[in-house]
C-alpha cells in the first residue's frame, strides 16, 4: 500500500488517470503491471480498477446489486462466482439489506462501501484509490480503512492511495510518497519523511530556575523562553549530548522530547508552498 | 460476443428497473406520445384537400411518410436520446472515467447502456400508422417487399444513429451539445413530409448530406414500389460511410479526452 501525498492542485489525480490510462502522458512513458495504461487493453483493464470519493458508479436508482450484476456481465463473471464475491465483500465490508435498497436512499458511508464492492467485484490486482474516505464521518472512516487493509493483507492487491486525512494514510500506507512543485519530493517511509520535513526534534524543558537566553545559544535553535519554560529545537545526531549538558548545567524540574506531528508538518509544507 | 449479449440483457434490465420506479412518468410519456401524433396528423392534412396533393404523394401515401418518421421519432426516445444524451453528462460529471475502465466497447457501452420503453409505443404507432397508409394505397405485402423494407429502415436507423452519434461525440471538446442535437431532431421533423414536397437544393440536402430522405420516404417508395435499386444501393452505403465515420470519430475524440478534474 501507497500513501499518495501533495496540495491541492499538485496532481494527484491527474496522476492517477495517468496510471489508469485515462490521460495520455504529454511525454515519458507510464507502464502498469506490464502494460501501457494509455492503450486501455483489456487484460490490463480487468487487472485495475479506481475508486474516486467523489464520483460514483453505482446507478442512483436503483440498489447496489443492479450495478454489481452490470458489473459482472461487463467483466464477464459468472453469475454463481459473482454471487460468492458479493457474498465475501459484502461480508467485510458489514453490508446486508443495504445492497437492495435504491442507492440513492445509502448513507455516504454505506453508498461509498457499495462502490468498493462494484469496484472490486473483478478482484483487480491493482488498486487506484482517490480520496475513498472523502466526507465520510469518523466511524465511516475507520472501517473503510480497516476494509482496506484486510483487504491488502488477504489479497495482496498493490493500493495507491490519496488521501486529505492524514489518518488513512498513517494507518495503513508504510510507503508515502510526495509530489511537490511537479518534483517527485519523498518515495520510502512514512517516518523518513517526517524526519526530512522536520530535521529537528522538539525538546521542551521546565527549568527550576529562569535563565537567560544565550545560556541555549550553543544548545540549539530557541523558540519560546518564558520564565522556566523552554523550547528548543535540536538536531537528532547531538540530541544525547545536548540533553546531557543541559541537565549537567541546569536543575530540570521536567523535560520532554517531541517529533512534530506529520499532518501538521504537511500541512505547513502546503502552506508555505517551498521547502 | 456472449458477454456483450448478456451485458446488453443486464443493461435493459436495470433500465426497465429504473422506470419502474417512476411509473407516473411513463404513464405521461404515453399521453404526450398519442398528442403529438394527433398534432402531426392534423398538421399533415392542411396540406391536403379534395383534389390537393404534396408534391405528387396523395394522402393516404403521406400518412405511410409520416408513419415511418414516428417510428425513428419513437426510435430517438426510446433509445438515442437516453444513451447518446447522457454523454454530455458523462463528460461533465467525469463518470466517464468509469465506461472507459471497463474492458468493454466503450461505444457499445454509451450507445446502448439504457433504453425508454415510452418510446416503443411510438414505434409500434408509427408501424401501425405506415401500414395502414399502405393498405389504403393499394399496396401488396409480398416478403420480397417487407425484407426491403426492414432492411431500409435499418438503414435509416444506422444513419440517424451514426448522425446523432457524431454530434454527441463532439460533447468531449465542447461539452455542451444539447442544442446541436436540437437541432438534428428538427431536421428530422423535416422528414415527416415526402422529400418531393421541398425544393430541388433541399432536396439534395435531405439525401446526401443530411440523409433523411432515407429515413422516411425511401421506406414508403420501397412500399409503393416506386424506389430505384440504385438508390436503396447508395442508402446502404451512406449508412455505412456514416457509422464507420462515427466510430472513428469517438476514437479520435478519446485521444483528446482530459477527464473532469477530481
Amino acid at each position: 500500500m501507497v500513501g499518495f501525498l501533495g496540495a491541492n492542485g499538485a496532481g494527484k489525480t491527474t496522476t492517477l488517470k495517468m496510471l489508469c490510462g485515462l490521460i495520455h502522458p504529454s511525454a515519458g512513458e507510464v507502464l502498469v503491471a506490464g502494460h501501457r495504461p494509455q492503450r486501455r487493453h483489456p487484460d490490463f483493464l480487468r487487472r485495475i480498477t479506481l475508486v474516486m470519493g467523489q464520483k460514483q458508479q453505482l446507478i442512483w436508482d436503483l440498489p447496489p446489486m443492479d450495478s454489481l450484476r452490470v458489473n459482472a456481465a461487463v467483466y464477464g463473471i459468472p453469475d454463481r462466482v459473482a454471487r460468492r464475491r458479493i457474498n465475501e465483500l459484502s461480508d467485510l465490508l458489514e453490508l446486508g439489506e443495504e445492497l437492495t435498497r435504491p442507492v440513492r436512499k445509502l448513507s455516504l458511508g454505506q453508498r461509498m462501501k457499495a462502490e468498493l464492492l462494484a469496484a472490486l467485484l473483478h478482484e483487480p490486482e491493482v488498486l487506484f484509490l482517490d480520496e475513498p474516505t472523502l466526507g465520510l464521518d469518523v466511524n465511516a472512516q475507520m472501517r473503510v480503512r480497516q476494509f482496506l487493509a484486510d483487504y491488502n493483507r488477504r489479497t495482496g492487491a498493490t493500493v495507491l492511495l490519496t488521501s486529505h486525512y492524514m489518518a488513512d494514510i498513517t494507518a495503513l500506507c508504510p510507503r508515502v510518497m510526495l509530489i511537490h512543485q511537479g518534483q517527485l519530493f519523498h518515495d520510502g517511509a512514512l517516518d523518513r519523511l517526517a524526519s526530512r520535513l522536520a530535521p529537528e526534534r522538539h525538546v521542551r524543558l521546565e527549568l527550576e530556575q529562569p535563565a537567560p537566553a544565550e545560556a541555549f545559544a550553543a544548545l540549539g535553535q530557541l523558540d519560546r523562553l518564558e520564565n522556566c519554560e523552554v523550547n528548543l529545537r535540536v538536531d537528532p545526531a547531538l540530541l544525547t549530548s545536548v540533553l546531557a549538558q543541559i541537565l549537567a548545567r541546569f536543575e530540570v524540574r521536567d523535560l520532554e522530547v517531541n517529533d512534530p506531528p506529520i499532518d501538521q508538518l504537511i500541512g505547513e509544507l502546503f502552506r508555505q508552498g517551498s521547502l | 460476443m456472449g458477454r456483450y449479449w448478456r451485458t446488453l440483457r443486464r443493461f435493459w434490465g436495470t433500465a426497465l428497473a429504473t422506470q419502474l420506479e417512476y411509473q407516473a412518468n411513463a404513464l405521461i410519456e404515453l399521453l404526450a406520445v398519442a398528442l403529438s401524433l394527433g398534432g402531426s396528423l392534423l398538421l399533415l392534412s392542411l396540406f391536403f384537400g379534395p383534389g390537393r396533393e404534396l408534391g405528387g404523394w396523395s394522402w393516404n401515401q403521406a400518412l405511410m411518410v409520416q408513419g415511418f418518421y414516428t417510428v425513428f421519432d419513437g426510435m430517438s426516445s426510446a433509445w438515442l436520446r437516453p444513451n447518446l444524451g447522457s454523454i454530455v453528462t458523462h463528460v461533465r460529471e467525469g463518470t466517464l472515467d468509469f465506461v472507459l475502465l471497463k474492458p468493454i466497447d466503450s461505444q457499445f457501452w454509451v450507445s446502448l447502456r439504457t433504453f425508454a420503453p415510452a418510446g416503443l409505443s411510438e414505434v409500434v404507432l408509427g408501424l401501425g400508422l405506415a401500414g395502414w397508409g399502405a393498405h389504403q394505397s393499394g399496396v401488396v405485402f409480398t416478403p420480397a417487399v417487407l425484407v426491403t423494407v426492414l432492411v431500409m429502415l435499418v438503414v435509416g436507423g444506422v444513419i440517424l444513429y451514426s448522425l446523432w452519434f457524431l454530434i454527441a461525440a463532439t460533447s468531449i471538446w465542447f461539452v455542451k451539445t444539447w442544442n446541436a442535437t436540437e437541432v438534428l431532431r428538427a431536421l428530422l421533423a423535416s422528414g415527416r413530409y415526402p422529400i418531393e414536397a421541398y425544393p430541388a437544393p433541399l432536396r439534395l440536402l435531405f439525401t446526401l448530406v443530411l440523409p433523411v430522405a432515407f429515413l422516411t420516404t425511401v421506406p414508403a417508395e420501397v412500399l409503393l414500389g416506386r424506389a430505384s435499386l440504385p438508390l436503396l444501393a447508395l442508402g446502404i452505403i451512406l449508412a455505412a460511410g456514416f457509422f464507420t465515420a462515427a466510430r472513428g470519430f469517438w476514437m479520435f475524440a478519446l485521444r483528446h479526452y482530459t477527464s473532469a478534474s477530481s
